[in-house]
């Protein structure tokens, strides 16, 4: 186990590593950001006063090593836009973010698990094509297409939810909704297999000859086996969530760190925008680290992988 | 076949021959795949209408008439002239949905098509050769998969400028994970069939036996996560034409004519629902297609 999580700790670093590059070189991809930063009427002054002041004028390994070394400090430099700390910014914005994404995969979870369950204890029932349909439907469904709907429907016409903003919780449910459906899915699907799979089982057809209530057979027996891969995916899906963020934080005008991805982005804000990309890809590894733990602790047979 | 009178008994070839081909057998395989077949028709439509879309299309997608702006289509009492309205700026919104129908397509073929190159080229070597080529691209999946999507996809088209081609090429770029890690499994499943080492044993050329022994066995796999990744092109593109970082206007995107409409929402709720279900119901045809072509290759529904 512990050189299982020493491997994969290793690997994670490596990709830390590489991503930090090219979350920094990617910026560069424009030219000059001195340039970009000055505007299109600056003089040659302005330009050189620029790479002067923001350190463009040094070589590219210098200004990598430079930028790492302060990210690792937590220090991202000072937003061009917003003229503040960037790390400042993205403490302030992160939060709603994590609760956004917190509230989505729990939402998700909450309605695809059952769901799976159910469509796998009736294969090709009602409730299963229904399941079906719903994790076709989510697949294709653009989802900004979807926020707006339902902005149409429950802020418009029922008049029921606030449309926009992040003052209260009322103001979550539709961002939960919208970013949950998207995992829905995903998670549906596989706790449907795993189920499938499971509830055909030898130990499974044990616990019914010895008389276990149905209930306990599927939750306590069935559903603790089928759920392991379900962890691990909710897991990588709230890495995906974060990226999901960008667009839903922006239709609910929700002031997270995926607005401020649109923000900045907009605003040609270089520095924030280099430490997002950073920030998003790190918890991304994190997430997708912590399941494979979570994967290997819970099925020992994982641990060989 | 016609040779064999009643006199004689049930001749085993002819009973061969009369058992369905293979290719009989996928025929029906097909024609009883609901899905499949909702997906090809409804893309194949699709593609017709997006091919001859200056034959099709009533108006001019680009000109303007700020007399008639807003036009309620004819469901909702408007006019046969526009049957599905006009927009902000007069435009006829069935012409700027038929020529999107050119946009959203093109960007789902040529990004599924470049990333489907990347994505086979590395997942297929990955398999094939293994141990060092494998680790190393394995490490850039695990890389590619950090980096999330759509803020790269923004950040990068913000700096270059939005145009169809920087669209196209991002996406192409971003999206080849999936392409390696169905191509590196596939090929790591027929890597050791004896067919294979057949054609090494015969002093068979690497590529040779990657483009005529592996390729043909895997290329049912390689369809499947092509059709998804124009899915998930589409649908991105229409994400960053939504966030305004995508395909520039006049072009009539459909993420594009969502966030147009989305303004005037409140009082004209269809112009944000059309192009909307018209991309929903693309995307949902290229993913039926390609759950169905699953189906249909799967080597276990052969027999």
């Amino acid at each position: 186990m512990l050189s299982f999580i020493l491997k994969r700790l290793g690997l994670a670093f490596l990709v830390a590593v590489t991503v930090s590059l090219i979350s920094f070189v990617l910026l560069y991809l424009s030219g000059d950001p001195a340039i970009a930063l000055a505007g299109e009427g600056a003089s040659s002054e302005d330009i050189a006063a620029i790479n002067v002041r923001y350190g463009f004028d040094r070589p590219m390994v210098v200004q990598y090593g430079a930028w790492l070394l302060s990210a690792l400090t937590g220090d991202f430099g000072e937003s061009y836009y917003f003229k503040m700390p960037v790390s400042s910014l993205l403490a302030e914005r992160l939060s709603v973010t994590m609760l956004l994404g917190l509230c989505g995969i729990s939402f998700a979870l909450v309605t695809a698990v059952p769901l799976g369950v159910l469509a796998a204890m009736r294969p090709n029932s009602i409730i299963d094509r229904f399941a079906l349909l719903l994790s076709v439907a989510g697949q294709a469904m653009p989802s900004f297409w979807f926020g707006l709907i339902l902005v149409v429907i429950f802020s418009i016409k029922l008049r029921w939810l606030p449309a926009s903003g992040s003052s209260t919780w009322a103001h979550f449910i539709l961002p939960t909704v919208v970013l949950g459906y998207y995992a829905m899915p995903a998670i549906m699907r596989l706790t449907r297999a795993g189920m499938l799979e499971v509830l055909s089982s030898d130990y499974i057809r044990t616990a019914r000859a010895k008389g276990a209530s149905e209930g306990r057979v599927l939750f306590k027996h069935a559903l603790r086996n089928a759920i392991i891969p379900v962890v691990s995916l909710a897991a990588v899906q709230m890495g995906f969530m974060l990226g999901g963020s960008i667009v839903v934080e922006s239709i609910f005008a929700l002031h997270g760190a995926g607005f401020l991805a649109y923000e900045s982005i907009s605003r040609n804000d270089l520095p924030t925008v280099q430490a997002l990309v950073l920030i998003f890809s790190m918890f991304y590894i994190i997430f997708t680290f912590t399941a494979d733990v979570l994967n290997a602790w819970l099925d020992p047979r994982m641990r060989s992988a | 076949m016609t040779h064999s009178s009643s006199a004689l008994p049930p001749d085993p070839l002819l009973q061969e021959t009369l058992a369905p081909t293979p290719a009989e057998r996928l025929r029906r395989r097909v024609a009883g795949h609901k899905g499949l077949l909702f997906g090809g028709v409804v893309l194949g439509l699709l593609t017709i209408v997006a091919l001859f879309a200056p034959l099709i299309a009533p108006h001019d997608p680009y000109a303007q008439n700020l007399m008639g702006r807003m036009q309620p289509p004819v469901f909702l009492d408007g006019t046969w002239e526009h049957i599905l309205g006009t927009d902000h700026l007069g435009r006829d919104y069935l012409s700027r949905l038929i020529y999107g129908a050119r946009i959203s397509l093109l960007i789902g073929t040529v990004a599924a098509l470049i990333s489907g190159t990347i994505g086979t080229i590395l997942g297929v070597s990955a398999g094939y050769f293994g141990g060092r080529v494998d680790a190393v691209v394995t490490f850039l999946i695990n890389v590619r998969l950090a980096l999330p999507v759509v803020l790269v996809a923004l950040a990068v088209v913000a700096l270059l400028g939005g145009s169809l081609t920087v669209v196209i090429c991002v996406l192409g770029f971003l999206l080849w994970d999936r392409f390696a890690v169905v191509m590196r499994t596939s090929t790591l499943q027929v890597r050791n069939r004896d067919y294979v080492t057949a054609a090494q044993a015969i002093g068979g050329s690497t590529p040779r036996v990657i483009l005529s022994e592996i390729m043909p066995n895997i290329l049912n796999n390689l369809i499947v996560v092509i059709t998804l990744e124009m899915a998930h092109a589409i649908l991105l593109e229409a994400v960053l034409s939504f966030l305004g970082l995508g395909v520039q206007p006049p072009t009539p995107s459909w993420g594009l004519m969502v966030a147009e409409g989305k303004n005037m929402m409140l009082f004209e709720p269809w112009l944000v629902l059309i192009p909307g279900a018209v991309l929903f119901v693309l995307v949902l045809a290229i993913n039926l297609l390609g759950d169905g072509l699953r189906d249909v290759t799967a080597p276990e529904g052969r027999n």
